[in-house]
This record gives structure tokens, sequence and C-alpha cells, in this order.
């Protein structure tokens, strides 16, 4: 790769990736004091994919998350408080408490949820885009998926939908090697390339925790399906560097691997990148940090002093309006 | 949830026409650590992981279930079962009849449901009802691991597709459980307590909150009796009937929600019976409020029936404040 970043908009993404690195290392803390119960599932290690593609997007364009989501969200314009309200289910979240990790959405910043079923996006990404196509805007859709959610049928049906209508949608396949316990080579038949041939759409591949790598290929992903060509489909290649959830003991990997994966951090490839090219000095680095951090903890405490939902709004929402 | 492994491991060991199959179970054990180890003793050939696939999976053991296997199919949290209707409610339920009755369908299909665990509204479902409603389908909901391990080597003998509905929050408790192989027949309901004043008809994890509930009542001189269905599909009317012409009052408590819930079917079931000359008050039901599961842990509380609400309920009940 020979085109680098503007280092201005590679700082920005760096702080961004901070910001949801630090945001789910606050939340490891919370679990860890009994603070978040249920399931969350932390985006460690593929902060790159999240920044590098959310980043080129406009404000208008939707993208579909999953339940490991939190970078979707805060790359998308999501808000450090309202999203740790809601992920320890106060009045302050998103979704008001009531959604939770697995459910954070804001349909103003174009994230049309998280979802608690695996593969259960894809199918409303073909909605959006489709809708976007009967209200004439030039709105795309992407739809975040990994390697378990690739073999639910949902996921084919997508596609195929997505192809024959020629809808704007960008197909991200976030691989990052598991489905709670399974390798991909233990679920996966054929290949997501072979996949997307099969439906006669476009592919392409990455390096998932080298944001440059998918900047640069988002770029013309996006151009591709901004123009009116139909969907595409990018792979970005990762890994999931935590447990599933908070508290898995992963017996079914080893720590070697977990280790040889440590070494191509996406956070330390871009410090790398500011030493390479003299962008950032290390203090600056440390004062960037420091700064990312402290409105984490500011979000931490907004968070833990919001309100729980009153128990009289227990019914509301369930319908628009009633009788 | 010894008490479901070990039957597992003893319907495999007697029969090798039982596998079980379901997404991480094998080295991992399950979401919830049912099948752990049982990968070690019967290998990949008998404890299958499958990809995310809930079609598949129900497909899968349909299949084998109508050429001669015994299959366990295992859905990983129970609202994930939406993705198989097609399959089970299609094909499994209906295939022995469209088929002439030339096709044995013997699976078992185990679920984890119920609210709880803070995992919001697409992992807290309890949606036994659904299937309830689908003729060929039997359904089954255990509330103590004696009853678990009786009623799911019931389960595997059976020849019908069952829905085994497990609750989380019982994967915990403890109980005694005989080692030895047992079967407890399915349609069988249980008096779990017995009682003059009140007919309290429980399923799954309600069963152990009424009986809780049941013991603060004692103290007030109030005695209910608890009757657990165990199986929703066949249901085993006469305990309870007899037991309402005894009390002259019912009272209903499952987990999912009210309407359209189970407890509407059985209210009819008492009405239609012998037993409605005999209320002196209008049956009631205490289950799920009519809304997904809540996130916040305070609002998925209030949200299903707890003890205190059984206590309340009960004891208007029986002082003819209905
Ligand atoms: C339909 C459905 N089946 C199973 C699950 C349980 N589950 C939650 S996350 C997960 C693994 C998903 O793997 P992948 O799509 O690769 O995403 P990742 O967790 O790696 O981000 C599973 C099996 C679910 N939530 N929904
Ligand atoms: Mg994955």
């Amino acid at each position: 790769m020979n085109r680098q970043m503007d280092a201005e908009l590679l700082i920005d993404h760096f702080q961004t990736m901070l910001r949801i690195r630090f945001h789910e290392e606050a939340i490891k803390k919370l679990f860890a004091q009994g603070k978040i119960g249920g399931s969350t599932h932390l985006c460690i290690g593929q902060e790159a994919i999240a920044v590098g593609v959310i980043g080129l997007l406009k404000k208008e364009d939707y993208i579909v998350s999953t339940h490991r989501g939190h970078g979707h969200m805060l790359a998308k314009g999501g808000q450090l408080k309202p999203m740790l309200a809601e992920i320890l289910g106060k009045n302050d979240g998103y979704c008001k408490g009531k959604g939770g990790s697995m459910h954070i959405a804001s349909i103003e910043l174009g994230n049309l949820g998280a979802n608690g079923i695996v593969s259960g996006g894809l199918p409303i990404a073909v909605g959006s885009a489709l809708s976007a196509r009967m209200r004439k805007t030039d709105q795309i859709t992407v739809v975040f998926f990994g390697d378990g959610a690739s073999n639910e049928g949902n996921t084919h049906e997508s596609m195929n939908l997505a192809s024959l209508w020629k809808l704007p949608v960008l197909f991200l396949f976030e691989n990052n090697h598991y489905a709670v316990s399974t390798e991909i080579s233990r679920s996966m038949a054929g290949s997501m390339a072979k996949r997307a041939a099969g439906y006669d759409i476009p592919f392409t591949e990455v390096d998932g925790n080298d944001v440059e790598a998918v900047h640069f290929a988002a770029e013309e992903v996006i151009d591709h399906v901004r123009s009116g060509n139909g969907p595409f489909v990018m792979q970005c290649n990762t890994y999931r560097m935590e447990g599933h959830y908070f508290g898995d003991a992963m017996v079914y990997r080893t720590s070697a691997e977990v280790e040889e994966w440590r070494k191509k951090d996406p956070i330390l490839h871009v410090e790398q990148l500011f030493r390479e090219r003299s962008i950032l000095t290390a203090d600056e680095i440390a004062s960037l940090r420091a700064g990312i951090q402290a409105e984490v903890d500011d979000a931490v405490a907004f968070a833990e002093n919001s309100s729980q939902p009153a128990l009289d709004s227990i019914f509301s929402d369930v319908y628009s309006e009633w009788q | 949830m010894e008490a479901l492994r070990e039957g597992m491991r003893q319907a495999m060991q007697q029969d090798e026409r039982v596998f079980v199959i379901g997404e991480d179970i094998g080295v991992y054990g399950g979401a919830f650590g049912v099948t752990a180890g049982l990968i070690d003793e019967f290998g990949p050939k008998r404890i299958i992981d499958t990809p995310i696939s809930e079609a598949g999976i129900a497909g899968a053991v349909i299949g084998a279930a109508i050429t001669g296997m015994r299959p366990i199919g295992e859905i990983q949290f129970s609202d994930f079962v939406v993705i198989s209707m097609e399959q089970l409610v299609m094909q499994g339920a209906k295939m022995r009849f469209m088929f002439g009755g030339k096709a044995d369908v013997p699976f078992v299909m185990r679920l984890a449901g119920g609210s709880g665990t803070g995992a919001a509204a697409q992992h807290s479902e309890s949606l036994e009802n659904w299937f309830v409603h689908v003729p060929g389908l039997k359904v089954v909901m255990p509330s103590s691991p004696y009853d678990a391990k009786g009623l799911l080597l019931a389960a595997i003998q059976d020849n019908n597709p069952i829905m085994f509905f497990e609750h989380k929050l019982l994967y915990k408790t403890k109980g005694p459980v005989p080692e030895e192989m047992y079967t407890i027949p399915l349609g069988q309901s249980h008096v779990v307590r017995e009682g003059k004043d009140l007919t309290l008809i429980a399923t799954s994890i309600m069963v152990s909150r009424a009986q809780q509930a049941a013991e603060q009542l004692a103290e007030e001189g109030i005695e209910i009796e608890i009757i657990d269905p165990r199986t929703l599909k066949p249901l085993d009317e006469k305990p309870i009937v007899d037991s309402v012409i005894k009390t002259g009052k019912a009272l209903i408590v499952h987990e999912a929600v009210k309407t359209g819930g189970f407890g509407g079917e059985l209210a009819a079931v008492i009405m239609e019976s012998e037993a409605f000359a005999y209320l002196d008050a209008p049956v009631r039901r205490l289950a799920g409020l009519d809304m997904p599961i809540p996130y916040n842990r305070n609002l998925e509380y209030h949200a299903v029936p707890q003890v205190e609400n059984i206590v309340e309920e009960a004891r208007k009940l029986v002082k003819g404040q209905y």
C-alpha cells in the first residue's frame, strides 16, 4: 500500500478508535464491578473497521449493526454519555435503558440498530436501501455482519435481493474468525468471495486491522455503491481479542494465537504509522490518549449518576399509541 | 443442568441412535454449560457443533428423525427458535399426519428460555405457547432437576416431535436426582403441594416461586395447592379439575405474556369442565406483562411474576376480593 492517508484524518481516526477502545475497557470494569448484567460483546481489536468505513459515510447514510456494535455506533457519531447510560440500563441511554448493549440504535444518527439476533440486520438493510431508492435519495446502507452470521439464511436471502434489485447496500463482512467458540474453518463452507460471486456481487478483501487499508478500500466500494451500481461485499479480516462475552474462559483457542493477534492491534499499528511518518511524538500520542480517557471517565460518571427508568414507564414504547 | 446432562449421557450410552446437535455444544459445552464434557465421551460425530443456522439445525433433526435416528437439538436461546419455525411447524409437526401415519418423527428440541439474566428483549422470551398451538408437537416444561431428567428421558423415548423448554434460571437449582435412568411419563400433572384454599397452577420457574409464596401464605393460615402440568401438551387435566372442585378457586401463573399465553388455555379447560360449577371466584391469571422483556434490571424484574406478586394475588383470591 503506497497511498497514505492525510495526517489530520489519520489523527482523527486514531482518536475515534481510542474512544471506542476506552469505552470498551470501561465496560469491562463496570462488568467486573457487577454493574452490568446480561451479555455485552466488546469490539476490542476491530476498531479500525468501524472507523475506516463509517468515517467515509455521510450523516444521512445508514448503518445496520450487530451485537458487537459499540464501535459502529461511536463511529457514526454516537456520544459516549448516552452509550454508557444505555449499557447501564439508565434513562439517559439511547434507548432509555430498555434495549441495552445489544439493541443500541439511533434513527437520527442513521444507526438502524445493533441486533441480538445474529444476521437479523441484513434483511433490514435491504429494506432501508430499497426505501432510499424509492425516496430518491443517494443514501447508502452499510450492514455489518460476522463470520457466524454469514451462515444464516437471512444473509443469503439479503445478498440475493440486494443484487437482484441493484440496491445501494455495502455488505461489510467482519471476519473476526470466531462465532462464540466456533472458528470460521468449522463453520463456513466455501468463502465469502465465492458466495458474493454466486450472487453476482463484486467483492474485495482487506486487512481489517489496518485503518488505512480499510479506508482506501471502502472509499472505492462506497463510490461504487453510491453511484447506483448495486451492492458490494467487503471482507475485513480481524480478530476478536476478547472472549465472546465478559468472563468467557476461551477454552476453544490458545493464548499463543491471541498473543499473535495482539501484535497486530489496530491502535498500535496507527501509533507506528505516526512514528514512521513523524506525524506525532510519543508525548503527543500520550496526551491524546489521556484526553480521550478523560472523556470516557466523564461519561462513565455521567452514566452512573443517570436515573433508573421509572417503573410507571414500563409499558411506554410498546406501541406508538394504544386505542 | 447436571440432571439434563446425565439424562442425555445415559440415553446416548444406551441407544446409539441418540445424538446431540446445536451451536457451541462441543468443546464450549453450550452457552449455559449443559452439554459440558459430552464431547469427550462421545466425540464430535455424536456431539455435533453447527454453524449459526437454526433452520438448518431444525431441519437436520427432523430429517435424521424420520430416517431412523433419535436426535436431540439444542437452540442456544429459545428466542432463536423463530428462525427454525418453518421446519418445526410446517414440516416436523405435521409430517406423520400428512404422510398418513407412515413417518415417525422422534426428536427432542431443547430450548433455553426465560428472563431474569439481563439479556433484554431478544434473549429472554417464553415462547412455549406458540408450540402448544401446533398439532403434532408435544411441549414439555420441567420445573425441577428431578423432573428435568425424567421428562427428558421420556421425551427421548417418545416417537413424536417434542419441544423441551428449559429455564435459564433453573439451570443452577439443586435437588435430588436418582443416578439410574428413569422416566416421568409425558402428560402427567404433578401435585407439588396440597392445600384446600386455592388451586395454583404454575409452569417452569413459576413453580418454585409459587412454592415460596405458598410457604408465606401458610403462615397466614392460607393453604395453597400447587399443580405443575409439566407437559403443556398433552395436558393432564384431571388433577387440575379435581383440585379446583376441591378448592373452588384457581390461579394460573406463568412467565410468558398473559395475552395469548397458556393461562388462557388452562382457564378454558377449567371453565369447560365440571369444576365450573364449583368455582366461587373468577379464574385468575398472573403472567408476564404484555411487552418485550426490558433490559433495565428493575423493569425486567417487574415484567414477570415474582413471589410477592403471587402472594398478593393468591391472598386476594382467597379472601374473596375478586
Ligand atoms: C439467531 C441467533 N443465533 C445464535 C445467537 C447466539 N450468538 C450470539 S453472538 C453469536 C456469534 C456470532 O458470531 P459472528 O456473527 O461471527 O459475530 P461475532 O460475535 O464474532 O462478532 C452467537 C452464536 C444469536 N444471538 N442469534
Ligand atoms: Mg465472528
